[in-house]
């Protein structure tokens, strides 16, 4: 038997904790040859960074305990070698790139020092180092590299910055890379240029590449073998189009049809008085224009998505429209009154019928309130609406109504998971009886059998009151099976507005084109066909 | 940024004008300074000339006009006591104190800086509990204290350092470690606390899979991260010894500037009053500004 680049062999991680053992990866193995690409797929708490950062040296122990296994490389266990002779390996011979690059690079150095430290670090002159670094900065695509070598980490996009790191993990020209969610912070597009420059890279240096991720569209662009993990436990192994097209293990069937994209597209035909009519909104943060003259309608009861990459000015249009920033100019009528014009006394009416649901559940839910107050607090706020005598039947009823249980009433955020606090904020959203609720990125955080929940419970939420949503996202297949109207933003402006159909199956705006070819499938077949002329128009582009 | 100093400078001068109308007038509360300057059987006569050559006859708004007058021309007044202009006195007082705060931030700098960044590499071992066990009781003790327990151990049992007064290096020692002490376990409890927060992110994580050795995470990798909370607080401590370390100088009979203002308060020597004040503000203001400098050399994220 040849002898594989590296091999994991039943390794088990344990992590002591103040709530006691947890078994993070229990008796995996799993391989990786020259060359090639291995995906390892799971959900949070899946344990499936933990063998990474096993091999890179990088569990703190304690917590962390290695209970048994072993990591081969080169012939060698990694996991005996005295610390020393491991951080040779480290950076040399075994790289790494994490996500959220931003956090990941240390913000007081430039990227200049950051790069060539690495090869400091392993022997090389200081001279060479700093050619080095300049043609990697080149072949990574960082425009003025001269001029990027002195600069500091936050003065780059978050594209470049991770380009910087890949620069940083190629230096020495390492046999491994491992890859942890590499794309998971970036913009679809932004996304598929440096997925394509990874696969490039390892063409050109036939490095075996580690890529960690939830994505299923990642593993298919560019996974050889794919490992999905489960609670600590490796349930498949295969290649992407056999653990797609014919997944042996429970858990990966429920992966695979929780990928949002495929259900049947909504045809809206609501006609009659709109609910919100949006003329021209304008908003400017001192000479950054956020929002150009931004117009659309939405109909009682239906779903407007608002997608577009980072700094479109989606978020600004939601706070907008609730007046949590007041806009420069444009009206939004809501039935036929401009609420960025009423006085305070009919805000505060017009509050209760338009609420939302944000991002991060843990940090928008108070910590130190249990359920039943951050529920009833709506009613402490608005108390025509229900008689205090009634505030613990109604969040009862509301808790059913949104999947938990009346018993969690008394609990903290802290004890819930993610999908369960966004539960929470859903209900919290709905004990106003709104009309409108506005989700800000409200499923984007949460793994993809979770979303699916959600999402499931927002369309029920939809059917049965007739809430009206405002879904802003960056998600486009979650958009595809939820929404009925779609706004495509860029840079402040409505590049494209129209039905969910119109905008997926034939989209009019070169932009709205390329932010759905920028979109990964999660099928390996459809990828592969996709993948080819996106490659290309992606250099043009870039 | 240089808008940001300009306004500094300016709201500055501000707070230093609004200091001295106060002081002025305050200190004139305290009574008469010829009742304590001549002997108690002065006659009527004498007391009216010391008053009419100190200008203490004219009415109040009259004497502060032309004290501010004289203070636009840089002249301070004299001091009654010494008969020297009152800034003299001042600032060879500040000269004293500037030497003692310097030495003893210096010191408390680099050892807190070293000790509690290697302590937090390692939280909860033997190291870091006990250097949390010194930092806190250094924190909590009180100066006049440890000051005069100083004393009788190392003056006057054992008589390796003079008790008082300045002239040779040894006696400055007992001074430096008693000032010492506090501000050390207090900067010491911050570093530690900064650099256990820096050790925990992401960019850490980075330096490790680059290969990057263990002492050259601490030192260079997170120390500067680290720093910014902690030189808020070293700033803090330096402005406080700026301003005189009253115990301290009083107990070791050390001629600083603390000493001398309190001393000029008990003798209504006003004009040394007034100038001691207006030293220690300008010494406080340069080390602000000194501090905000360091900050946005330390983090590039500032230089906007």
């Amino acid at each position: 038997m040849a002898e594989h680049l590296l091999e994991v062999r039943n390794l088990s991680v344990q992590f002591h904790t103040a709530g006691g053992t947890v078994h993070a990866v229990r008796n995996i193995s799993w391989h990786l040859d020259r060359g090639e690409t291995l995906a390892i797929l799971g959900e949070s708490g899946s344990g499936k960074s933990v063998s990474a950062s096993a091999i890179m040296n990088l569990i703190d122990m304690p917590p962390g305990e290695i209970t048994s296994g072993e990591v081969i490389f080169a012939g060698r266990n990694l996991l005996a070698m005295p610390d020393d002779e491991r951080r040779a390996i480290n950076g040399k011979r075994i790289a790494m790139i994490f996500q959220d690059p931003l956090s990941h690079l240390n913000p007081v150095f430039t990227v200049g020092w950051q790069i060539i430290e690495v090869m400091r670090i392993h022997g090389i002159a200081p001279d060479a180092a700093r050619a080095r670094a300049l043609d990697l900065l080149k072949r990574v695509g960082i425009p003025a590299p001269e001029a990027a070598m002195r600069k500091y980490p936050h003065q780059f996009s978050g594209g470049q910055r991770q380009r910087l790191m890949i620069a940083m993990a190629l230096a020495l020209k390492p046999d491994i890379v491992i890859a942890d969610e590499p794309t998971t912070a970036l913009d679809v597009t932004v996304q598929a240029e440096v997925l394509a420059l990874l696969g490039e890279l390892q063409k050109e240096t036939g490095l075996g590449l580690l890529l960690i991720t939830h994505d299923l569209g990642v593993v298919a662009d560019i996974a050889d073998r794919v490992v999905v993990m489960n609670a600590g436990e490796i349930v498949e192994t295969g290649t992407p189009d056999e653990v797609y097209h014919n997944p042996q293990h429970p858990y990966t069937r429920k992966l695979i049809s929780a990928a949002p994209g495929r259900g049947e597209m909504h045809e809206p035909n609501a006609t009659g008085e709109p609910l919100l009519k949006v003329e021209n909104l304008c908003k400017s943060y001192g000479s950054f224009k956020a929002l150009k003259g931004v117009s659309f309608t939405l109909q009682p009861g239906e779903t407007m998505a608002v997608v577009g990459e980072s700094g479109s000015g989606k978020s600004t249009l939601a706070r907008a429209l609730l007046r949590l920033d007041e806009a420069d100019s444009g009206h939004a009528y809501w039935k036929g009154r401009d609420l960025l014009k009423m006085p305070a006394k009919e805000l505060y009416q017009l509050r209760r019928q338009m609420q939302m649901v944000f991002q991060d559940p843990t940090q928008s839910l108070n910590p130190r309130m249990t359920v039943y107050q951050l529920i009833s607090e709506a009613w402490v706020i608005h108390p025509e609406i229900l008689p205090k005598a009634q505030w613990r039947s109604r969040v009862e009823e509301l808790l059913t109504q949104v999947g938990l249980s009346p018993a969690h009433a008394e609990r903290y955020p802290h004890q819930f998971s993610g999908g369960q606090r966004q539960r929470i904020a859903i209900a919290r959203a709905l004990a106003l009886r709104p009309e409108l609720i506005v989700c800000d990125e409200a499923v984007s955080a949460l793994d993809v059998s979770i979303q699916a929940q959600v999402i499931a419970l927002l369309d029920k939420l939809r059917r049965e009151l007739g809430i009206a949503f405002i879904f802003i996202a960056h998600d486009l297949p979650v958009v595809r099976d939820f929404a009925d109207h779609v706004m495509v933003m860029q840079a402040g402006e409505c590049v494209e507005v129209g039905t969910v159909r119109q905008i997926f199956e034939n989209p009019q705006r070169d932009y709205t084109r390329r932010l759905l070819d920028a979109g990964l499938d999660p099928d390996p077949r459809v990828q592969a066909a996709r993948r080819m002329p996106k490659i290309r128009a992606g250099r043009e582009v870039g | 940024m240089g808008k940001k100093m300009m306004r500094r400078i300016v709201s500055s001068f501000f707070s230093l004008v609004a200091l001295v109308v106060m002081v002025f007038f305050l200190s004139r509360l305290t009574g008469d300074p010829a009742a304590l300057f001549l002997p108690i059987d002065a006659t009527q006569e004498m007391l009216d000339k010391f008053r009419e050559l100190h200008g203490l006859n004219d009415p109040l708004v009259q004497q502060f006009g032309r004290y501010v007058w004289d203070v636009l021309q840089l002249d301070f007044g004299d001091s009654i006591r010494k008969a020297r202009p009152a800034i003299d006195v001042v600032l060879e007082s500040f000269t004293w104190t500037l030497q003692l705060a310097l030495i003893t931030i210096a010191l408390v700098t680099a050892l807190a800086i070293t000790i509690g960044s290697v302590a937090a590499f390692r939280p909860g071992g033997l190291f870091d509990r006990f250097v949390s066990l010194v930092s806190l009781i250094g924190a909590s003790a009180p100066d006049f204290w440890i000051a005069i327990v100083g004393i009788v151990v190392f003056s006057i049992t054992l008589g390796w350092v003079p008790t008082s007064g300045t002239g040779t290096v040894w006696h400055w020692i007992l001074p430096v470690a008693v000032l010492f002490i506090r501000p050390f376990g207090l900067i010491l409890q911050v570093v530690r606390g900064s650099m256990l927060t820096a050790f925990g992110s992401a960019y850490v994580k980075t330096a490790r899979a680059k290969g990057v050795g263990n002492r050259s995470i601490i030192f260079v990798h997170t120390l500067r991260n680290a720093m910014l909370p902690v030189i808020t607080v070293i700033g803090d401590q330096a402005a406080a010894m700026l301003n005189g370390a009253v115990v301290v100088e009083t107990i070791f009979g050390f001629p600083g500037v603390g000493k001398l203002m309190i001393d000029s308060i008990l003798q209504r020597d006003f004009n040394v009053i007034l100038a001691a004040i207006m030293v220690t503000a300008l010494a406080i203001f340069v080390m602000n500004l000194l501090i905000d400098i360091a900050y946005t050399l330390l983090d590039p994220r500032l230089r906007t």
